[in-house]
């Protein structure tokens, strides 16, 4: 079963990780609905 | 994790039903990772947040884990990740996430 | 002509206190945790100022040690001591708490800052033995109040406590009963900013070698807004600083970009320079007390010190040609564009390989690169990684992908172009700017050529984009000293020699 499809998504993206609109951009390909999107700063 | 960001996700929870949400992660080191994901599913263990206490076993993944990688389109998780997930310690990652999915995820 | 940066300074301030009560860690745990564990043991793990001193990461950023000196320090380096540490270097120095509150006092022009009497007496004659202190400061600190006013201002009046060895010795009142953004917090916030500006551009005209009224514009870049309700971020924290500094030929402005400001202000610094509108311009910034101890929980839970415990300031004096000091080339910038994206192949793209397509150099052109320089002590143990690290890895990565490097000199490109974090998590202090001090000097030896210093800013937090930001820019060898580019007098002798001589035997010939 899909972990993503038709699923409501959070994001918690990091700044010196891979941020928020970066993995919106790939969750939209696997079907997963974002509801939010953040990217968090360490420093 | 962020305050604010845990008074998002309790409020979906509520609105959306925990088995209908899933959070990914894009944290820099397994350790956050594994921090973020324990504060989605065991409750905020720095005691700081709305999540505190709160067990809301919510489906967690890093956008660099395996299962989640394969659902993604190729091409555009190439140009969007790829070049980070040469950076990360993805296994380190991968360890700690399901670590925290295996004792706390509620609806896999 | 590209202008040239003519020297730089570094400054940090020690401030132990301004963690516990103004750090914004600890205040949000105070509201929302107040019985908490991590509040309880704080304390404990709070450096005195020599363990502040001798901490090699400081020794770098103020000028002691090289930071490929740091590179052979055997990590972690909370645990290590710098022999032969010292309070002062050669771009600034750690002022310690104390002095520090006199130097705020003097820098407030409102008499919003009170300080005990008995404290003022019992720290002023070491203040004003710093010698970057003028009289002219030293003649602005009052006598001081009873502590019984103080504690009325902060008990009945909103006042922020100032303290010392986990005292009362002072306090920050309201600038306005009403307006928020006059409140004493607000006004603590924007003085002690201000105040390590101060110290920044003192040390900069000294290390630069210029006059005061030399400078004609100062630009602040840190991350504070002052203003009132009318205009909340009004400014100008420039000028005022420049004002307690004695820039008196100055006039400045603010420029703001979060932790890619400093990168941003260098480059505007260098075009004013180039078009001619002003012949020295100085690039300030304080340092900001809401990150103090910002990731002091992690901290406390390994076990470690409150690493996060200094006010990090810097300036850097920007000039006409010279022909001698390194050169800011404006046909090289990197920026992040509306269009970039938040990939983070993107981004380092848009920063480093963009600019350096446009005049056709490789990346391994450039000798060293400075991203954002966040000392990896402070950032692995709170999660968020090695952060200079990860950008060369990235920067090397893109190196390959273009055909500069072969795969297998990775690792070898990352020792030899990237620098081990040596700065305090300031937001904007890291962003680049620390190595320029260090650039400068370099390429003046003529160990490097070039240096790309390379800044990155998260608007988000602003909630007003979700956009990331960031620029670039490359400093380079001056071409005037640059013995491969132009011809040295002992050249231009020899070559009228050969041409007399060969004149002459044209003549004989004849």
């Amino acid at each position: 079963m899909a972990i993503l499809e038709g699923k409501k998504v959070i994001i918690i993206g990091d700044r010196d990780g891979v941020p928020g609109p970066a993995i919106a951009e790939c969750v939209k390909t696997a079907g997963g609905e974002i509801v939010f999107s953040s990217t968090e700063c360490f420093v | 994790m962020d305050l604010e960001n845990q008074k998002r996700v309790k409020e979906f929870a509520d609105e959306f039903g925990a088995e209908n949400l899933v959070v990914v992660l894009g944290a820099a080191e397994g350790e956050a990772a594994g921090l973020a994901a324990e504060t989605v599913t065991a409750g905020d263990p720095t005691f700081a947040g709305p999540l505190t206490g709160v067990q809301l076993g919510l489906t967690t993944y890093h956008v660099c884990e395996p299962e989640l990688k394969a659902e993604f389109d190729e091409a555009v998780y190439d140009e969007q990740v790829g070049m980070m997930e040469m950076v990360l310690d993805v296994d380190d990652i991968v360890s700690e996430m399901s670590a925290i999915r295996d004792e706390f995820c509620k609806y896999l | 002509m590209n202008s040239v940066i003519k020297g730089a300074s570094y400054v940090l301030v020690h401030t132990p206190e301004m963690v516990v009560y103004n750090g914004t860690t600890q205040t949000t745990e105070r509201v929302v945790n107040p019985e908490s564990e991590y509040l309880k043991e704080l304390r404990g793990h709070l450096r005195s100022y020599e363990d502040c001193v001798n901490y090699w990461p400081n020794q770098v950023y103020i000028g002691n040690a090289h930071p490929d000196e740091l590179a052979q320090v055997e990590f972690p380096y909370f645990d290590k001591k710098k022999e032969g540490a010292e309070r002062y270097g050669k771009y600034g120095e750690i002022m310690p708490e104390e002095e520090f509150l006199l130097l705020v006092q003097a820098c407030d022009m409102f008499e919003v800052v009170k300080l005990d009497k008995n404290f003022v007496s019992a720290h002023k004659d070491a203040f004003a033995a710093d010698p970057i202190i003028t009289e002219d400061i030293v003649s602005k600190i009052e006598e001081g109040y009873e502590l019984d006013e103080i504690k009325h201002f902060i008990e009945n009046e909103h006042a922020e406590g100032l303290y010392h060895n986990n005292e009362l010795v002072g306090c920050v009142r309201t600038a306005h009963d009403i307006d928020v953004n006059l409140s004493a917090h607000v006004m603590h916030e924007n003085l002690m900013s201000k105040a390590s500006s101060v110290l920044a551009l003192l040390y900069a005209v000294r290390n630069a070698g210029i006059n005061k009224e030399d400078v004609e514009y100062v630009i602040d870049c840190a991350e504070e807004a002052c203003g009132d309700m009318n205009q909340r971020g009004g400014g100008n924290f420039a000028k005022a600083a420049a004002e307690v500094a004695g820039l008196v030929s100055a006039t400045g402005s603010d420029s703001r970009g979060f932790c890619a400001g400093p990168t941003h202000a260098l480059i505007e610094a260098a075009a004013l320079v180039k078009s001619g509108a002003y012949k020295t311009v100085v690039v300030t910034a304080g340092g900001c007390t809401a990150k103090l101890g910002m990731n002091g929980k992690d901290h406390v839970k390994k076990g470690l010190p409150i690493l996060e415990d200094c006010l990090g300031g810097f300036a850097v004096v920007i000039s006409e040609n010279d022909g001698v000091n390194p050169e800011i080339n404006l046909d090289v910038l990197g920026r992040h564009t509306v269009g970039t994206g938040s990939a983070p192949q993107a981004v380092i793209g848009s920063l480093v390989t963009d600019p350096l397509d446009r005049v056709g150099w490789k990346v391994t052109d450039i000798d060293k690169f400075s991203p954002e320089m966040q000392n990896p002590d402070i950032t692995k143990p709170a999660g968020a990684g090695d952060v200079p690290l990860a950008n060369y890895k990235m920067i090397g990565a893109l190196a390959v992908k273009r055909g500069d490097i072969d795969r297998k000199e990775l690792p070898d490109f990352i020792q030899k172009h990237g620098l081990t974090g040596w700065a305090p998590t300031q937001g904007h202090i890291p962003s680049g700017v620390p190595y320029i001090g260090v650039a400068r000097e370099d390429i003046l030896a003529g160990n490097i050529k070039k240096a790309m210093i390379i800044g990155k800013g998260s608007l988000f937090l602003g909630r007003m984009t979700n956009l990331f930001d960031g620029v670039s820019f490359v400093i380079q060898a001056n071409e005037g000293n640059d013995a491969a580019g132009t011809v040295s007098e002992e050249e231009v002798k020899g070559l009228i020699a050969k041409a007399m001589k060969e004149f002459a035997e044209t003549l004989m010939a004849e």
